[in-house]
């Protein structure tokens, strides 16, 4: 609102130009790969799986949202507080599990299948909505939660009326987080056959053809980029111009 | 309107009662200045009133009615709230902000923002300029304006406010207290007022509750407890300057010599020359017929002038103003180094004269330093 970029200073114009270059020295090495040929004759098949990939990410992202936000609201509730940590640690230790092992396990109990893949998903991108969730609501300030109080907010009133607002940014940040590196992780879906773009990529590594790989890791990649960039349109449009973070 | 009755709060985990015993009684339409130390528990005492602490023993009741035994919310919705660190919300403009109470009471739009726009004009802030600024976009004395602004918001008849001017500089702060008690004069809240800082005690407060260590030690009028400090605490804590803290309570117009010695534009310059003369007066006042103060003559100037007394006058720039309190008054005085200043209201008329002497015996006369009054003492020597 009030922060105005400069048009377009030194420094800009020099990052512009190396990543122009990037892109023209990357576009090259993946044509002499023989990525285009590859994207040319199988478009149906990567989009097939580019949708695949996708809708493992929206659902798994979905449900990590759905029930991770509703967890840091619990664990800020005074009832709950005293369990926050050892919330907290518990899940931090499960982060240190590699998205492999947990697909793995997963795997053991529910078999294969996108379900096993979403439910490994889910368990992974918890995480970070959870502590984000949480430092964001603990970090309101106890000022306006007082005004709030002493103006006569009952409880819930005062989770969304001056709660949410003021911890949003902090929340989305770990839900872009959580989405960003579930692009990623969602590739392994592959292995309890999930489908999506790691069929491809796994493929490709197996079959030492270069092609047939980065046709999967560049959109997967892409889509990532793309999540980012989406999530940071979307927190400017949720979180209050009041509240300003540079 | 808002009685205490042998309110108590201990927290637990201590034996030590953080307020102890306390009992007054607060009339309507008068602000309530709590005061004390820091930990002598002023802001539990205020906070207990909207339940934002639980009261231990004791009734607190508002128009009769007992504060435990109300809906708490709806007891909170209808005492407006201030806070010292303001509390505005940072994430809703300024016109959110103050219309967070009256949503909660589900106002309608027209009349919020029929609201907001009046309250905003009370306190000088252009509404169209204002409204829909984010409070990191105000300055401190703008954000303390919309704070008590929001605490006033639905009109509520008691007010509680805690140190509201006290993240502010003193030059803001003065004109804030100012402000405040103009807009008090209009609104008569009953008000509870809590700070630490006895000047401001004494300049906002109708009553003033002293506060040590949980107990109530005095509970008394600005001048009450400046003139009869109940013990040696009282009397440390208003400060030994008791005596000039007196003087901005009291008014010029309480001080000041009524009806001076003058003379008239048109008079003869040589029967008034005679008549300085005669009363050994170097100098007098001027006015007209309407008794408008015009300035003043000298009387060497006068002696021997054949005319009116007009032809000689010289204006007098340096005046007060009956309603001016008497600190004012005396920083005049010293700062352009007078031993006399003239009192004319705002369409200039002569009301009377204040000097050193007038001004030190109306501080003076009241007590000594343990009390007593001496009444006037004059320079008769031995007698």
């Amino acid at each position: 609102m009030i922060d105005v970029k400069p048009a377009s200073s030194g420094s800009d114009r020099i990052w512009m130009w190396i990543a122009i270059g990037t892109a023209f020295a990357g576009g090259a090495f993946v044509q002499r790969m023989g990525f285009f040929d590859f994207v040319q004759k199988n478009p149906g098949e990567i989009w097939k799986l580019l949708l695949e990939h996708i809708q493992l990410v929206g659902i798994s992202s979905a449900i990590s949202i759905s029930i991770g936000v509703p967890m840091g609201i619990l664990l800020t509730r005074g009832f709950m507080r005293r369990y926050r940590d050892w919330v907290l640690n518990f899940l931090g230790i499960c982060q240190t599990v590699p998205s492999l092992a947990v697909i793995a396990i997963s795997m053991t109990y529910i078999g294969i299948g996108p379900k096993t893949a979403i439910f490994a998903l889910v368990i992974y991108g918890l995480m970070p909505i959870i502590r984000n969730a949480v430092a964001g609501l603990a970090g309101v300030d106890q000022v306006i939660l007082d005004a709030g109080r002493g103006m006569g907010m009952n409880s819930r009133q005062l989770l969304f009326r001056v709660e949410l607002p003021n911890a949003m940014y902090i929340i989305l940040t770990g839900i872009r987080t959580s989405t960003v590196i579930n692009v990623g992780t969602a590739a392994m879906s592959f292995l309890v056959g999930g489908g999506g773009l790691g069929d491809l990529i796994f493929t490709g590594i197996a079959m030492v053809d270069p092609a047939y790989m980065l046709a999967g890791a560049i959109p997967t990649a892409c889509l990532a980029v793309f999540m980012n960039w989406g999530f940071g349109k979307i927190e400017k449009w949720i979180v209050s111009p009041g509240l300003v973070y540079d | 309107m808002i009685t205490f009755e042998r309110v108590s709060k201990i927290y637990p985990g201590t034996n030590i009662p953080a307020i102890d015993n306390v009992r007054f009684e607060v009339p309507e339409g008068e602000i309530c200045v709590i005061i004390g130390p820091s930990g002598c528990g002023k802001t539990t005492l205020m906070r207990m009133i909207n339940r934002l602490i639980p009261i231990t023993s004791g009734v607190i009741s508002i128009k009769g009615q007992n504060v435990s035994e109300m809906d708490v919310i709806k007891l909170r919705r209808s005492i407006g709230y201030a806070i010292q660190q303001i509390g505005l919300f940072p994430h809703m403009t300024v016109y959110d902000n103050i219309a967070t109470v009256p949503r909660l009471l589900k106002w309608d739009k027209q009349r919020i923002a029929a609201r907001v726009d009046e309250l905003l004009s009370l306190v000088g802030l252009e509404p169209d300029i204002f409204r829909f600024r984010y409070p990191r976009e105000l300055s401190g004395g703008q954000a303390q304006r919309i704070g008590v602004v929001r605490a006033l918001a639905t009109d509520p008849p008691v007010m509680l406010m805690d140190e509201p001017f006290g993240a502010i500089d003193p030059i803001n702060r003065e004109v804030l207290q100012d402000e405040f008690l103009r807009i008090q004069e209009k609104v008569k809240k009953t008000i509870i007022f809590v700070t630490h800082d006895i000047h401001e005690a004494i300049k906002m407060g109708d009553k003033i509750a002293l506060l040590e260590t949980g107990r109530l030690v005095q509970y008394d009028t600005p001048e009450g407890l400046l003139v009869n400090p109940k013990n040696r605490f009282v009397k440390d804590f208003v400060g030994a300057d008791r005596a000039l803290k007196r003087l901005d309570l009291l008014k010029v117009k309480d001080a000041m010599m009524q009806n001076p010695v003058h003379c008239h534009m048109e008079d003869d310059a040589e029967v008034v020359s005679q008549h300085m003369l005669e009363n050994e007066l170097t100098f007098l006042l001027v006015a007209d017929q309407n008794e408008k103060l015009h300035g003043y003559v000298n009387h060497y100037e006068l002696k021997g002038h054949h005319g009116k007394v007009k032809d000689l006058v010289r204006p007098m720039t340096i005046t007060v103003k009956p309603e001016q309190n008497l600190k004012d008054a005396l920083s005049k005085m010293l700062s352009y180094d007078i031993g006399i200043v003239v009192v004319v209201d705002d369409d200039g008329k002569l009301l009377g004269v204040l000097n050193t002497r007038t001004l030190l015996s109306v501080v003076g006369e009241t007590y000594d330093e343990r009390g007593g009054v001496w009444g006037k003492i004059t320079s008769r020597g031995r007698i």
